[in-house]
């Protein structure tokens, strides 16, 4: 029964991850109907910064970070100025493929700054863990769920409450309609890259606390947040976070009693179990939990 | 009725624009360029003539990318993948069931058309992404299945494959031709290249034919196509299968060639290779693709052969600066950006102005 407390909090905290992750997706894709497969390499300059800052540079871990989710935001903005805004317009599959070349990119560029060794991010929590329900946690987890927790209902609040949120919502449903109202869709783009960029930093950060770190591989864990937008519908940021939690526990349940129990399935098993989900979420209900049937006009 | 003008053929009709060759002239053309191509291994030596032969193989794969991406406006990150099965499909058939040279090749190739026609219906059932979140998920799912499927594909220790490349008296790897017997690797050169044109002028043909103009047409406006009676579905998933059966056979020529494959030849950047093949040498052109593949393949070579004088390099056996691996990744991820922004149709389209310019030499217009 501990055991299983355990690997919930784990699973949970994996999917905050996750949630965190297919979030930074979800704001690209309602604004500017791009999947972005960068979303990985900017998950791991999040981490890298915070390194940077944190480790480096020796500022208190409670600066270092919202530091480096201003410059990931930065990052962002700038890709979407240099990048993406001449290409609006230019068909589906082009956009993908340049969200493609930028993973490389990025991931490289890490490399070329920071090499190709584990390094931590000087976070306080370590690997110090605590009681709850009579099982030991890791901090870190408790800390991932919470401040995604917080990270989440500040995103809502966002769009539901502010000028901003609604101006990206309505851009989103209608760029001309917005434009009419003098909503620039340029300035949205642009807001939803520095937001996503900042998500992703946050995301970056939780998943190398700890003495787990950060080296350029970590963009890898960014991919399997595409299951979780699958899951919970391309468009709704809801969708987005129960589906990350979901996968998230799935990941962390099959690793705990799935791959002891067939290892004939192979050592990693959990690791392609999202890609497994998602397949079956497209055979059963194509367009995720939440997510609207399509609708097409011309 | 044709036109000529200053060699410049003007179309008058739409069958015009159908046809396979332009003009005699191009035809010609073509022939002359295939025949000091065939000269080519004779010339460039044994290091280069290996280096046009993954450039052949790669202009295969490309090929079936192109047919997809560049015609039918789907992008799919599983081209490694398919690659893996045909080359894991070349050991099996090959070395497992004996079957003889052409049938191991035909067979790798309907095993990845087969796998393709398996997932492409709920990757193609929706409009938009969905295809290119699902081939990726199939890259890790491949990856996986290579790395524990022991009893086939050896781990990650890889395997050894013995697929040869013989029919009847002639044998790939010990051509013999009056006068003179051909190195292994000059062989190879042959057969790796008259697949490729086998395969170029099949899949020029197939944009040329009714399906070929539906798939255009998917690409262009897909709500327009399916209003004129295009099932999107059923071509989407058409052009996959091809796609993917272009891309089996060239990882089956692959492991014939190495004849040794690992779980980790198939990895995501093999697919990144080959979207950054298209999109270098240009997205919906035959040629484009093959002119990708033969740039991007020897591209590497050359920085490696460079290197030394590349001071953000890092030499073997440590010093600082990135591995020759990681800048050929970030430069393949500039190369797809930088062409996407530049010059969205690819090095066939500089070949062409540069084409025009002559032609209308010396007014520039």
């Amino acid at each position: 029964m501990s055991d299983f407390v355990r690997f919930l909090i784990a699973g949970v905290s994996l999917g905050s991850i996750y949630a965190l992750i297919s979030l930074g997706f979800v704001v690209i894709y309602r604004a500017t109907g791009v999947v972005n497969f960068s979303q990985g390499g900017l998950v791991v300059l999040g981490a890298f910064v915070t390194h940077q800052l944190a480790v480096v540079n020796a500022i208190p871990f409670v600066f270092a970070v919202p530091l480096a989710m201003a410059i990931v935001a930065g990052v962002g903005l700038l890709l979407e100025r240099v990048v993406f805004r001449p290409m609006v317009g230019q068909p589906v599959f082009a956009m993908i493929l340049l969200t493609l070349g930028l993973v490389f990119i990025l991931e490289q560029v890490c490399a070329a700054f920071w090499g190709y060794d584990v390094v931590l991010l000087g976070d306080p929590w370590g690997v110090s863990t605590t009681e709850i329900f009579g099982t030991m946690v890791n901090v870190s987890d408790l800390w991932t769920i919470g401040s995604t927790a917080a990270a989440l209902l500040a995103f809502f609040a966002l769009f539901r409450y502010t000028t901003l949120g609604i101006a990206m919502r309505a851009g989103a449903a209608d760029p001309e309609a917005a434009l009419a109202h003098g909503i620039s869709p340029q300035a949205i783009h642009g807001i939803s890259w520095a937001i996503a960029g900042a998500v992703a930093t946050v995301a970056g950060v939780f998943l190398a606390a700890g003495p787990k770190g950060v080296d350029i591989g970590l963009g890898l864990v960014a991919f399997r947040a595409f299951p979780a937008m699958i899951l919970g519908g391309l468009e709704s940021a809801e969708g987005a976070v129960i589906g990350g939690v979901l996968i998230g526990l799935i990941e962390v349940l099959s690793a705990a009693y799935l791959v002891p129990a067939l290892p004939m399935l192979g050592a990693n098993f959990h690791v392609v179990m999202p890609y497994l989900v998602m397949v079956a979420i497209l055979v059963v209900r194509p367009h995720g939990l939440f997510g609207s049937p399509e609708v097409r006009r011309a | 009725m044709r036109l000529t003008l200053r060699n410049t053929r003007i179309t008058t009709e739409y069958g015009h624009d159908l046809v396979l060759w332009r003009s005699r002239l191009a035809q010609f053309a073509a022939f002359v360029v295939v025949l000091a191509f065939a000269a080519a291994p004779f010339a460039i030596g044994n290091y280069w003539t290996t280096v046009l032969i993954y450039a052949g193989i790669a202009s295969v794969g490309t090929l079936g990318l192109n047919l997809l991406t560049g015609f039918t406006g789907q992008a799919s990150l599983g081209h490694g993948f398919f690659y893996g099965v045909g080359a894991y499909a070349a050991v099996v058939l090959s070395g497992r069931f004996a079957l003889p040279f052409p049938l191991w090749l035909i067979g790798a190739a309907m095993i990845g058309g087969f796998i393709g026609g398996l997932v492409g219906p709920f990757a193609l059932r929706l409009r938009g992404n969905y295809l290119a979140i699902v081939s990726l998920g199939l890259v890790f799912v491949g990856q996986h299945v290579f790395e524990h499927w022991t009893s086939v594909t050896g781990g990650l220790t890889g395997t050894t494959v013995r697929a040869p490349v013989v029919l009847g008296p002639l044998d790939a790897s010990a051509l013999v031709l009056p006068g003179l017997t051909l190195s292994r690797n000059q062989g190879y050169f042959y057969f790796t290249w008259l697949v490729v044109l086998v395969l170029g002028l099949a899949a020029r043909n197939i944009i040329r034919t009714r399906p070929g103009r539906a798939l255009q047409a998917i690409r262009d406006r897909d709500l327009a196509a399916e209003v004129i009676g295009v099932s999107l579905v059923q071509y989407k998933v058409g052009a996959f299968v091809i796609s993917s059966t272009f891309a089996a056979c060239a990882g089956a020529m692959y492991a014939s060639y190495t004849r040794y494959v690992s779980p980790l030849d198939f990895t995501l950047f093999l697919s990144i290779q080959f979207i950054a093949m298209m999109v270098v040498g240009g997205i919906g052109s035959v040629m484009g693709s093959i002119i990708g593949a033969v740039f991007l393949t020897a591209l590497p070579r050359l920085i490696e052969a460079g290197s030394s004088y590349l001071p953000f390099i890092a030499t073997q056996g440590g010093g600082k600066g990135i591995t020759i691996f990681s800048f050929n990744q970030a430069l393949f991820g500039l190369l797809i950006i930088g062409f996407l922004l530049f010059e969205p149709r690819g090095m066939v389209e500089i070949w062409r102005r540069l084409k025009r310019y002559f032609q209308a030499w010396p007014f520039s217009y």
